[in-house]
């Protein structure tokens, strides 16, 4: 379909694609079976300048938005999102200092990251919160100059192979979703150390560490913004950064599909490619319905959401959870389509349907999702002066 | 430094049909790409290029459409390209596509370093590189894996050769032919690929480099191809498998039976 892309959206898509059918689907089987962080592409997606998509053009970056985020996600997420989330996270870790740093903060970080010289992470989740982000536990005291931080993060993406590391931290417990704050650390911060890689079901290319903070000392320039801006910088990050896994989604169902498609061509039984049976046809063409369905939500909402719009929490929310659950289904779909060949790991839709599940929990659960989505329509439909019936 | 490298479009060899009749290549509607083993010149010119500063050129002859091919490496961070581009330059063999490349590079002039490809896919010869070199009279190395400047502007190759490794150091201006081992060639970026869709891309015709007719093209050319035929199926050839040991034993055995003299 004609999404009326401009040229520079064509360029940013055109490149991803090349990237991913060179550098990453070659080698994602083996990513994923030794569980190996992919340092190799990452580094090919700096040279690329595909870090820079979203950075502002005086950081050194492309000064693209959402939008162009999402092309250059989606077709990276077609070979594989493993990778793609290692990406993207550097993104997600960007997003508080790029919308509440002070110039300093940008000046100091941003160029970096829009080079890929330094990776970047977002750390929020805990033990003890994790859809319940008001329960995090991790403190951040002031002390003269500098801040002391305690406390673990659980489950961060790019956690140890990142360099910097934007991180909610508690600053006063009497003030409850006011008390919380972000702060920018770095590796090789005092005190600040990682637990040991997680094992995953599936993005087995993504690092997932705990962050460990033991009295963890940094500079008070650290802090985003003001002491008690946490929570808004969290949710005004999810807006940016929730169209992007929508994009993993719809970029994953597009690689499912892709392979769904062209096996079913392929195989033989009864002496006809599979194919040719309405059962298998029917099953593919509802998979290119709601992956391109995906698709269109997500490219209006980027660029909706690139007019910061005031419904902006619920439109990402609705990218999220829709795509994501596309993404589940069209790559279940994909396996039963394959059969048993589907089943095995000599074919990429094993991995795609293992990897597909992380995308309804991570980044608020799509539960979450929904939530945020219902709240919003009440309180919409409070407001208007309208009767329906 | 100014570093030239000199890149040829051929047509991709995963969709070459041969004419069943003539058993020439059949080119027409065969998509065109760049020779594999230039892209490999380009990458050690940029590498060469990130670590010590340097201004690429790209330099190929061909049809108009070979534009495409320098816009392609435009984009991956060659600073610019010249197409040289005659109808007289047509049919020209290796010696008169080097004569060509020869004054395009006396023309851009000062240049320190010329890449090549080990050879073209299409043509196969490997000899376009070393002509080009005889021509302009400076040293060259083939078959290099490695490239290295050292100090006082020398540069130390290594070649891969049958005999195994050999290490040369080269005064400058020096040209060198490429082995893919001297690194993966590099995606694009966008911000290459903005400026090379921009780029004015100059086209150099005879008159332009200083040429007369009869030197270049087909009247320039020494040889002709009179014939293309694929060579008859070389006969009774085995594999010998399993330990090196044993397929030494069987190939003995082969040989004394083959009635080899001397076994
Ligand atoms: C691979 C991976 C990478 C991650 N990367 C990061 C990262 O980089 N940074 C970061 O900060 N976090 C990260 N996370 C954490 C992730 O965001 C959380 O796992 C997620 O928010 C859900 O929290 P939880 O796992 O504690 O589930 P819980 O909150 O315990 O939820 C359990 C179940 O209850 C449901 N539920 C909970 N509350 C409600 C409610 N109010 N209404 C309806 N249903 C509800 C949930 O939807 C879910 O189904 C990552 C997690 C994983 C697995």
């Amino acid at each position: 379909m004609n999404y009326f892309l401009t040229d520079e959206q064509k360029m940013i898509q055109e490149l991803a694609e090349q990237i991913a059918r060179e550098k990453i689907r070659p080698v994602r089987a083996q990513l994923d079976e030794a569980e190996e962080f992919p340092t190799e592409i990452l580094k090919v997606l700096a040279q690329s300048d595909l870090f820079g998509v979203c950075i502002p053009e005086e950081y050194g970056g492309l000064g693209g938005g959402i939008l162009e985020n999402c092309l250059a996600v989606e077709q990276l997420a077609r070979a594989c999102i493993g990778v793609a989330t290692s990406y993207a996270a550097s993104g997600l870790g960007a997003y508080p200092i790029l919308l509440y740093g002070s110039e300093a903060q940008k000046a100091a970080y941003l160029p970096d990251i829009a080079a890929g010289k330094r990776l970047a992470a977002f750390a929020v989740t805990e033990s003890g919160a994790g859809s319940d982000v008001t329960a995090i536990r991790t403190t951040a005291v002031k002390d003269g100059d500098s801040y002391v931080l305690n406390g673990t993060k659980q489950w961060i993406t790019n956690g140890g192979e990142a360099d910097i590391y934007s991180v909610l931290a508690v600053t006063d417990k009497t003030k409850g979703p006011r008390g919380a704050s972000f702060f920018i650390v770095e590796k090789g911060d005092p005190g600040f150390t990682f637990g040991k890689k997680e094992k995953k079901l599936g993005i087995r290319a993504s690092a997932t560490r705990e962050l460990v903070f033991q009295d963890c000392r940094i500079p008070k320039e650290r802090l985003i913004a003001r002491e008690g801006m946490g929570f808004i910088i969290a949710m005004k990050t999810f807006d940016k950064s929730r169209p992007g896994i929508g994009a993993l989604g719809v970029g994953l169902a597009q690689g499912a599909l892709d392979i769904a498609v062209e096996y079913a061509r392929k195989r033989i039984q009864f002496g006809k490619p599979i194919i040719t049976f309405q059962a298998i046809q029917h099953k593919l063409a509802d998979m290119a319905i709601k992956t391109e369905a995906a698709r269109a939500l997500i490219y209006a909402a980027a660029r909706h959401l690139d007019t910061d719009p005031p419904d902006a929490g619920k439109v990402a929310a609705m990218c999220k959870v829709f795509a994501s659950d596309t993404a589940m289904e069209v790559t279940t779909e994909a396996v039963q389509v394959l059969g048993g060949y589907g089943y095995m790991r000599d074919y990429p839709v094993e991995k795609m349907f293992r990897d597909a599940k992380i995308l309804q929990i991570y980044e608020g659960t799509n539960e979450i999702q929904r939530n945020i989505i219902g709240q919003e329509l009440n309180k919409e439909y409070g407001r208007m002066k309208e009767t329906f019936f | 430094m100014k570093i030239v490298v000199c890149i040829k479009q051929v047509p991709d060899a995963k969709n070459v049909r041969i004419d069943p009749h003539t058993h020439t290549l059949v080119r027409q509607g065969v998509e065109s790409i760049i020779n594999p083993f230039d892209l490999f010149a380009v990458e050690a010119a940029l590498r060469l290029k990130d670590r010590h500063g340097a201004h690429v050129t790209a330099l190929t002859m061909g049809p108009p459409q070979a534009e495409e091919a320098l816009r392609d490496v435009l984009s991956r961070g060659v600073d610019d390209a010249v197409l040289l581009s005659d109808r007289a330059f047509a049919g020209a063999d290796t010696w008169a596509t080097a004569t060509a490349l020869a004054a395009a590079v006396r023309k851009l002039g000062d240049v320190s370093l010329i890449f090549c490809g080990k050879q073209a896919v299409d043509g196969d010869t490997a000899q376009v590189g070393p002509e080009l070199a005889t021509l302009l009279d400076i040293p060259y190395a083939t078959f290099v894996k490695q490239v290295e400047l050292g100090d006082e502007g020398r540069l130390k190759v290594v070649r891969k050769t049958d005999e195994g490794m050999e290490v040369w150091r080269l005064p400058l201006p020096a040209l060198v032919t490429v082995l893919r081992d001297v690194g993966d060639p590099r995606v694009p970026s966008i911000k290459h690929k903005m400026r090379a869709k921009k780029a004015a891309v100059p086209v150099w015709g005879l008159a332009d480099v200083g040429l007369s007719e009869d030197r270049v093209g087909l009247k320039g050319s020494f040889t002709q191809v009179v014939r293309v035929f694929s060579p008859p199926k070389r006969a009774d050839r085995r594999m010998l498998e399993g330990p090196v040991s044993e397929q030494v034993e069987k190939l003995f055995q082969f040989l004394k039976e083959a009635k080899v003299p001397g076994l």
